[in-house]
């Protein structure tokens, strides 16, 4: 397994956000954690990344158990938060500017722009990009990170539908390229259809409730197929509607 | 363009304005020299003091550069020292505050009593100048940033101090560009409070033998010397946000 999470836990003053958190993911898959606003998605990120501590539970990468900021991690947020300071060649490169490989980062970055539609853009400041190039600058940056596992924080969240869409069809392309670990953070229950190869859906304090493996059995994915999805999603929406309205009855 | 000239021409017309009535009024009611100067006679004597003016402005603006230098450099260390160090921060940031509402014209004479007629008392009076607005506005600007951004650069292996160098700091810049353009319009006049109170030169020592002389021309003269000064100094720092912060100007 190249993440193993088993009985992770967290309260913020007094009230427990995360409880007995379980869950796996294997070398190479993309996984998505699907749950409602203000169910603890986010928490469960910066508990990997040891931004936050958690009150009990245990962290395992490749087998091995990790505490506090490690580095296993490429973290992208919500918001780009790209440097405004900073153009874009110089922005994707942060990863190789902290662990002081800054040369060869640039060429690495230099050799993605074109894939990552940011082509003849290496010079040029945030503030002058689009909302969605912004976004791809980000993940650029966050796949540009040496570290094993992606961690992506609804990345596309901030972007309107149309720019989305675009952006979940550019991640699919990319997903076969990269090969690289992923966890998804999302609310977007298309979103986690469409991408992940299984999607575990996060019942607050009752943790993951329900793991779902979305496959296409003519192989790869499209839109075509995501809209015949339909079982699949009232499946999922009465997972996380059942659940709410359980809670709301205790 | 049109929209730019029309900026400037209504506080164009008002000085011309008001230094016309100036002008009209001295002529007409013949007031002498040493009551008020017309704005002819303050032209004039600009036009042959120059040299000398020159001279003492070169003392005085050393002292305001020396001066703001040292300000930025305390200020840029002690805004980091009280970011990383809350109670550090709890313990100064209001003692600086009620600091500032000391009046300047009561230390600089205690700053003579203890740093003597030379150049030091003039810097420090800058300093305790420029320092306040440059300090206030780089500490709250750590205070307030996103904290997100942090997060973000120790996700990826940056350790505490590493963050203020590539984060934190930089972050911060535009609003101590704010407070140095503030504190650059002070510092000449804090050079001159500090030459007024005891000085063998410098624009304040000038203006201070002129007007035991009733030269009040020259009085003015000076005064439009140090105004065209401050407003070279905001400048300055204006040029070095434009060369050296290049994105704040994409934004307009």
């Amino acid at each position: 397994m190249k993440l193993e999470v088993s009985g992770l836990s967290f309260s913020y003053s007094d009230r427990e956000v995360i409880k007995d958190l379980n869950f796996q993911i294997k070398e190479g898959e993309f996984v998505s954690i699907l749950g409602a606003s203000g169910c603890g998605k986010s928490t469960i990120l910066k508990l990997l990344t040891g931004v936050r501590k958690p009150s009990s539970g245990k962290i395992l990468v490749d087998g091995e158990e990790i505490k506090g900021m490690t580095g296993h991690f490429a973290y992208m947020p919500q918001n780009d938060l790209l440097f405004p300071w900073k153009n874009i060649l110089d922005n994707v490169c942060l990863y190789g500017r902290i662990h002081g490989g800054l040369d060869q980062a640039r060429e690495e970055a230099m050799k993605n722009m074109e894939a990552f539609g940011l082509g003849g853009y290496e010079k040029s400041y945030p503030s002058s990009l689009s909302g969605g190039m912004r976004q791809r600058a980000a993940f650029l940056r966050t796949a540009l990170c040496q570290s094993d596992i992606l961690l992506l924080d609804e990345p596309f969240g901030a972007l309107d539908v149309i720019t989305r869409g675009e952006m979940q069809d550019w991640l699919l392309s990319m997903r076969e390229t990269m090969n690289r670990t992923v966890l998804l953070v999302t609310h977007d229950m298309d979103e986690a259809i469409y991408l992940s190869d299984r999607i575990l859906i996060l019942s607050g304090c009752s943790g993951i409730t329900c793991e779902l493996s979305p496959e296409n059995p003519e192989g790869g994915r499209s839109r075509e197929w995501l809209y015949s999805q339909g079982k699949l999603r009232q499946r999922i929406h009465r997972e996380i509607m059942g659940r709410r309205l359980d809670e709301n009855h205790l | 363009m049109a929209g730019r000239k029309r900026k400037w021409l209504a506080p164009a017309v008002t000085a011309a304005g008001i230094l016309a009535a100036w002008e009209a009024a001295v002529r007409i009611y013949q007031i002498p020299l040493y009551v008020l100067p017309a704005p002819s006679a303050v032209l004039s004597s600009l036009g042959t003091e120059f040299p000398v003016l020159i001279r003492h402005a070169g003392v005085t603006v050393a002292e305001a550069l020396a001066g703001m230098g040292l300000a930025l450099f305390l200020a840029v260390l002690l805004g980091i020292i009280m970011d990383a160090f809350p109670g550090v921060k709890s313990g100064i940031y209001p003692v600086l505050v009620v600091t500032q509402t000391v009046p300047m014209i009561v230390l600089a004479p205690i700053l003579i009593i203890y740093l003597g007629f030379g150049i030091a008392p003039k810097i420090l009076t800058v300093v305790l100048m420029c320092f306040f607005p440059v300090a206030v506005s780089f500490t709250d600007a750590m205070g307030q940033m996103d904290e997100e951004y942090v997060h973000l650069v120790r996700s990826f292996g940056a350790g505490k101090w590493q963050a203020y160098r590539l984060v934190k700091i930089p972050a911060a810049v535009p609003a101590l560009v704010s407070g140095l353009k503030v504190s650059a319009t002070y510092s000449i006049s804090g050079a001159v409070v500090g030459e007024w109170i005891g000085a063998q030169s410098g624009l304040g020592y000038y203006l201070l033998r002129v007007k035991n002389g009733y030269m009040l021309d020259k009085v003015f003269a000076c005064v439009l010397m140090i105004v065209g000064l401050s407003l070279c100094m905001n400048g300055l720092i204006r040029l070095i946000q434009m060369a050296a912060l290049p994105y704040m100007e994409k934004k307009h």
